[in-house]
């Protein structure tokens, strides 16, 4: 587990579903063959309306035309992130556009639950508007251990929610690595 | 100590006499479902963390049925049908439905309940966010992603938050022109699309209780849209009848004890509910058709896990005998079996298939289609600037294909009054 996430802000709003982080109709391609993974990055956020992308001002592309990763490291989102279908493919692909860690005010339950079983990335939860506070393109540090943010930008630092029971497992890598570390499963 | 239905469930698996809201507790899992879009990736993990040569925890307690992408050119989505059967012929898999086999059965949900997998007092966890739907059969169901399934077919088992409960009351008869899907996009309006997150949803009344399984599953089916992990039905003698005509099995029956804690408790009279629809982009926008009726559409859907099944069907066929719709209409039967039914189950001396056919509906193969859009062969799939009213379960931006299109989420009755005038039509205007 890193022990600080630093990057470019991407800004959201409210009830991102999945089927916006990562379209069905890109579901068939494979979570193993390399060269099929990178479309997931490719694809990352495309079914975000335009003009709800990259807020406030929004129109502003996650991932450039032609490109596989995008520039952005953390999301910053309202209540909701991660609502509609179970599919793992969703913080998958956002791990594969390079993001790193989202910060949101709550989840939906599979999206959290396969975001740290999965090991994919950090999903904190803020009691504050975040995405009303920070742009997209500020320059953002998390310090993982302390559930702290530092705009770098804006030089203001803001306290998230501890990540309580779940911070084993995301210390861990995912539930795998959790579960053998804690001699649940056999070693295989 | 009091618990409610979903405390009781997840206290047997837990091999527990009480657990309580917000304990993590590890489940022995009955069923784990899974599909064509997140079976191979999970097998994928499964071999990765079990080894090559691992061999699943029980074969006989996974189904796999493939329905997602299933009647497509896309080579990426037949791809991943092969892996389906390459894995279930390795682990020996009795309960795979192979595509274009007599055995292939179509949506998973409704089929798991055809099947006989739906068995009272037991859990289920698919790879699919809409298994909540075995909820209505007393059970508890829900939504887990690829590594959590791989996990359990290497071990049995997961870990589970146990959910608080919130308790959803209907009291009255349910009148002619109201329907499931009007209960739970009621709700929805009224708790929002995060208003039932890490809860479970428990129906009851004399309303929910009158209601055939198949309208059951349509209100657990949308637990998900509120967030919930589960919808749950107490199964009374309907479940058990539904249940002994498909399975040997046992099961046990569990109701929640009358001074259980719930989370919050709403409670409604449905003569006094209106049809409504979830207007774009969002399953908690709700209107009533009346104040939104005369919005035009291009097209009208009749599919699903929610809307295909064959009391959804009946009721859009006592709307649609002997009129014609004036916008496209794609029928698409949520299993083999419903497709069969239209064929064979009447309404008014004629049947459904001939009602739908005569009224100039297209009726589709039975899969999952353009619930979800799929590839861009899929039958129904929205396009440009289409406007449609579905009886499917979803409809943030893009869901059913373009992101350009807007889906009202409306009952079968709606869907199909809609598709005769080429607007939105409250059903009462037909019954």
């Amino acid at each position: 587990m890193e022990k600080v996430i630093q990057g470019k802000a991407y800004v959201l709003g409210k009830n991102i579903d999945t089927d916006q982080i990562i379209p069905a109709e890109h579901l068939v391609y494979s979570l193993s063959n390399p060269e099929e993974v990178k479309l997931y990055g490719k694809y990352a956020l495309s079914g975000v309306p335009p003009e709800q992308g990259g807020l406030p001002e929004g129109n502003i592309p996650f991932i450039e035309e032609g490109t596989f990763a995008s520039d952005y490291t953390i999301i910053i989102a309202g209540p909701n992130f991660g609502c509609g279908s179970s599919r793992e493919h969703a913080p998958f692909a956002l791990k594969v556009a390079g993001i790193k860690a989202i910060i949101a005010e709550s989840y939906a339950r599979i999206f959290y639950r396969n975001s740290v079983d999965g090991g994919f990335l950090i999903p904190y939860e803020t009691s504050e508007h975040l995405n009303q506070l920070i742009n997209t393109g500020d320059d953002l540090k998390i310090d993982v251990a302390q559930s702290t943010i530092e705009n770098l930008t804006r030089k203001v630092t803001y306290t998230l929610n501890p990540l309580g029971d779940v911070f084993s497992i995301v210390e861990a890598g995912g539930i795998f690595a959790y579960a053998r570390q804690e001699n649940l499963m056999a070693q295989s | 100590m009091a618990q409610t239905i979903t405390q009781k469930i997840l206290s047997k698996a837990a091999n527990r006499t009480f657990v309580d809201a917000g304990e993590s507790v590890w489940l022995n899992v009955d069923i784990l479902l899974t599909h064509d879009v997140c079976g191979p990736p999970t097998f994928d993990i499964f071999k990765e963390e079990f080894g090559a040569n691992a061999k699943v925890w029980d074969p006989k307690k996974i189904v796999v049925l493939p329905d997602h992408y299933i009647f497509t050119a896309n080579e990426h989505a037949h791809r991943n049908i092969d892996l389906l059967r390459q894995f279930a012929k390795e682990q020996g898999l009795r309960h795979y439905y192979d595509v274009g086999s007599d055995r292939y059965k179509g949506v998973c949900h409704v089929a798991l309940a055809e099947e006989g997998f739906n068995l009272p007092g037991t859990v289920l966890f698919g790879t699919d966010s809409h298994t909540c739907t075995s909820g209505a059969f007393g059970m508890f169901g829900t939504g887990i992603g690829n590594t959590d399934a791989a996990f359990i077919l290497g071990t049995g088992k997961l870990w589970e938050k146990v959910p608080e409960s919130m308790k959803f009351t209907f009291e009255g008869t349910m009148p002619e022109y109201l329907t499931a899907k009007d209960l739970i996009l009621q709700i929805l309006g009224d708790i929002t699309t995060d208003g039932a997150t890490y809860r479970a949803m428990e129906f009851d009344g004399e309303a929910i209780f009158s209601l055939p399984m198949e309208e059951r599953m349509t209100l657990t089916n949308m637990a998900i849209e509120a967030g919930g992990m589960n919808g749950i039905i107490a199964a009374d003698e309907v479940t058990e009848r539904y249940v002994k005509a498909r399975s040997n099995k046992p099961y046990e029956l569990f109701r929640s004890d009358p001074d259980a804690k719930y989370h919050s408790k709403y409670s409604y009279d449905v003569r006094k509910l209106e049809p409504v629809v979830a207007q774009p982009h969002s399953p908690d926008n709700r209107a009533t058709v009346r104040s939104v009726q005369g919005t035009k559409i291009t097209k009208s859907y009749i599919g699903s896990c929610t809307g295909g099944k064959l009391t959804d069907f009946m009721m859009a066929a006592k709307i649609l005998k002997g009129q014609k719709v004036s916008v496209t209409t794609n029928i698409v039967p949520a299993t083999v079996k419903v497709a069969l039914d239209l064929e064979h189950e009447c309404y008014d001396g004629q049947t459904l298939k001939q009602i739908f056919e005569d009224a100039g509906c297209s009726i589709a193969l039975p899969s999952c289609a353009a619930c979800l859009g799929g590839p861009a062969d899929t039958v129904g799939r929205s396009v440009d600037n289409d406007v449609v009213v579905s009886t499917t379960n979803r409809n943030f931006p893009g869901r059913m294909g373009s992101k350009h299109a807007g889906v009202y989420l409306a009952s079968p009755l709606t869907a199909a009054a809609s598709a005769i005038t080429g607007k939105l039509t409250d059903p009462r205007d037909f019954l």
